[in-house]
């Protein structure tokens, strides 16, 4: 029973909202479904919260990596007092709200030069693989090469026409290829799941 | 200093020395980017378009101009925008803060020009409802405004009242825009993606199934071109082209090396 019933009730759901976007009368049910789904997304969410937190708590009583799970802490505990004030203001997502000023002056920065550092290591990266081992090499890195200058103004004008075939048509070919393979590959998984062959969630 | 410092520095005053400069540099725009404005310019008036804002902070700034661009072109051309996300409630914030600045430029109305129908969970599940009822989904706005209280969505129930589906996504969403409402009910679909999401749309704009596409900052400063707008974009774009062509050096230069190497 222990095994059965998250099985049975994986499989009647995820059919239930599968046939409903077909099917109209079983559509309320699907929205509703849907929404438990999110409520039991944010329990998750709430265990997620608090592992992280017991972690770096026991970090600090460690002395392990002292300053990192500080600064976790910090932020993690002066966001939701912030969210929570701002919430009983009433403004939580005014756009001049103390919540927003965290979003737009603390977190978005913080995001914005995490992935703005891929330019270093794009760079560093392209210095070393981009090396002409054999045929294959030699043509991803004309195609990279010749793309790169497509995309720069001051050489576009040269090189505009020859990187939109290559976007067009050999990168449309591959990228289809791609795309119809992951599709068969989704699709067979999915409904591995769904008729219980795969049960990762019982693990 | 090590290779890599090096090649770090050399990165950092690459993109740092042309921004303080302040280098212009013109762009030819691309099919795809002429495409997308040619589809919002043969809307008519006052035309309901729907803009997905499905990417995050760490996006924002390759993002964030060809999203204010479009916003630019479709309040110019008195045409009524409702956001919603469906990836993040996190996305919102930033989306909104965008439409309140350019909307203010233009003297738009809330619920009249414009409006935000706020986050909503179950990505597929509310593409397929928006082709029955918007209602069904989005019984009120983001504010908890009814929808029948907002004057732009009187007669407004489905795609059938929505000229044109913008998606900025910087994940998987524009996928699913394309499969349940596109594929399905027919839905003029325009992207805007990050540069290295473009390849993947190219097989959609030659079905047919995207009128249009933006990828990245070279995206929005070509449609900051078409729109004679001159933004964060075009400002961005001489200190991109100067990092892309250090790394052609760079390779180059790694090569020669390796080419030394196998001589000896």
């Amino acid at each position: 029973m222990k095994r059965t019933g998250p099985f049975v009730l994986s499989v009647v759901i995820g059919l239930w909202i599968l046939v409903a976007f077909f099917v109209k009368p079983l559509r309320g049910a699907q929205q509703t479904l849907l929404l438990w789904y999110t409520i039991v997304g944010a329990f998750a969410l709430v265990v997620g919260l608090i592992n992280l937190i017991q972690s770096h708590l026991r970090n600090l009583q460690r002395g392990q990596n002292v300053p990192y799970s500080l600064i976790l802490l910090f932020g993690f505990f002066g966001t939701l007092a912030v969210g929570i004030y701002a919430f009983f203001q009433g403004n939580a997502f005014d756009p001049y709200s103390p919540l927003m000023w965290v979003y737009g002056y603390v977190l978005a920065p913080l995001q914005s030069t995490m992935f703005s550092l891929l330019a270093f290591f794009l760079a560093s990266a392209a210095f070393r693989a981009f090396r002409i081992r054999n045929m294959e090499a030699l043509l991803l890195l004309l195609a990279a090469v010749i793309v790169m200058l497509g995309r720069i103004p001051w050489t576009e004008h040269t090189f505009a026409g020859i990187t939109e075939w290559i976007m067009a048509i050999p990168n449309l070919a591959a990228q289809r290829g791609i795309q119809i393979g992951v599709a068969l590959g989704a699709i067979g998984m999915a409904l591995r799941i769904l008729f219980g062959l795969e049960r990762p969630y019982l693990r | 200093m090590t290779a890599r410092r090096i090649v770090y520095t050399l990165v950092f005053l690459a993109v740092a020395v042309p921004l303080l400069l302040g280098i212009r540099a013109r762009v030819k725009p691309s099919p795809p980017v002429k495409a997308a404005y040619e589809a919002i310019e043969a809307l008519p008036e006052s035309s309901l378009v729907l803009i997905g804002i499905d990417f995050g902070p760490s996006t924002m700034p390759e993002m964030n101009p060809m999203y204010e661009a479009l916003l630019e072109h479709l309040f110019r051309r008195n045409l009524r925008v409702a956001v919603l996300s469906l990836q993040s409630a996190l996305d919102l914030p930033n989306g909104i803060q965008v439409l309140e600045k350019v909307a203010r430029r233009f003297g738009k109305r809330y619920g009249v020009d414009y409006a935000n129908l706020g986050y909503k969970p179950g990505l597929e599940a509310v593409i397929v409802s928006l082709g029955q009822e918007i209602r069904d989904i989005f019984p009120e706005d983001a504010q908890g405004h009814p929808l029948d209280s907002l004057p732009m969505f009187r007669g407004v129930h489905n795609y059938n009242d929505i000229a044109l589906v913008i998606d900025l996504a910087s994940g998987g969403t524009y996928g699913s825009w394309i499969q349940f409402a596109q594929a399905r009910f027919g839905v003029k679909l325009l992207v805007g993606v990050t540069a290295v999401m473009g390849p993947e749309t190219y097989p959609y704009l030659q079905s047919r199934q995207l009128v249009g596409m933006l990828a990245g900052l070279k995206g929005a400063a070509e449609y900051e071109t078409l729109i004679q707008r001159p933004g964060l974009a075009s400002r961005g774009m001489p200190a991109q082209a100067v990092v892309h062509l250090l790394i052609i050096l760079f390779i180059l230069y790694g090569n020669w090396g390796f080419w030394k190497q196998w001589r000896r």
